[in-house]
């Protein structure tokens, strides 16, 4: 699997004023281009991106399709959660997995985000660690909830 | 069609309603782990956020969130699908198209089923 290199520049913003005008009619700014500079951990971060996508398209849009379709949030209170959402451990497992993988692309997406718009070295360096913390956070929350919640006695 | 002028093109506003609808997204998981994490430890307060989210103006923002991740999840098969066969970025336009048509068609039904009970329906 190669890069797009054949049509789009990795690490350039948009193709030079002189690219031939056919050249400029298929360029397209879509995703970030794949890195290219040999930092191991940013190339596993563009794939990973990718991957947890995928795996979010099914997860997450079948998870909104269940909960706000199939069934109305205005009817899943708290004792619904339990008695009946994660009364077998498949939907623990399935909504903690959801839970890893929407935290993990959500906050790098974030990162993505910072790292275009805030250029101050120190503020961005501050930033991406209150990122850190507060995903992690966050994930321990999550995974406290799907793993802690009672089942209530049928 | 919107008219920008920086570049311009379904490229460059699919990019941009990209990141929008992500952080967006973003902004409701932070909320959203944390009132899970409430109908464990405080169900009574988890069942008044519940309420929030039911009366009209929160179903406008399930609404608006739906739209958000159906962007997301089509525009993002789009980038990879383009990452992966370079190729298929000759025929961007028509996959970006495909993708609006979809969400559409997918989006219609599913924003009347989610906003229905606002007029009782």
């Amino acid at each position: 699997m190669t890069a797009s290199t054949d049509v789009r520049p990795a690490g350039e913003p948009g193709l030079p004023a002189e690219a031939p005008a056919r050249d400029r009619r298929h360029y397209s700014p879509i995703g970030r281009p794949r890195p290219t500079g040999g930092d191991r951990a940013e190339l596993a971060a563009w794939y990973l991106m990718r991957l947890t996508g995928l795996g979010l398209f099914v997860l997450a849009l079948s998870h909104f399709l269940i909960t706000h379709v199939l069934f109305d949030p205005a009817n899943q209170t708290a004792e619904w959660i339990q008695a009946h959402r994660w009364e077998s451990n498949l939907w623990r497992y399935v909504d903690g997995t959801l839970l890893v993988l929407v935290v993990f692309h959500s906050f790098t997406g974030v990162r993505t985000v910072i790292q275009d718009y805030v250029s101050n070295g120190r503020a961005r360096a501050v930033i991406l660690v209150v990122l850190v913390v507060a995903g992690l956070l966050l994930a321990f929350l999550g995974i406290w909830a799907v793993t802690t919640a009672p089942v209530p006695p049928p | 069609m919107l008219k920008l002028t920086y570049r311009g093109g379904e490229g460059m506003v699919a990019w941009a309603f990209h990141r929008i609808s992500g952080v967006a997204i973003w902004v409701f998981i932070l909320l959203h782990v944390i009132d899970i994490w409430l109908s464990n430890v405080n169900a009574t307060l988890y069942d008044d956020v519940l309420a929030i989210y039911a009366s009209p103006p929160g179903r406008v923002g399930e609404m608006l969130l739906g739209a958000a991740l159906l962007y997301h999840a089509l525009n993002g098969l789009r980038i990879i699908v383009m990452d992966f066969w370079p190729p298929l970025t000759h025929y961007h336009r028509q996959i970006w198209i495909a993708s609006w048509l979809i969400f559409v068609v997918v989006g219609l039904p599913v924003g009347y089923i989610i906003l229905k009970p606002i007029w009782g329906g």
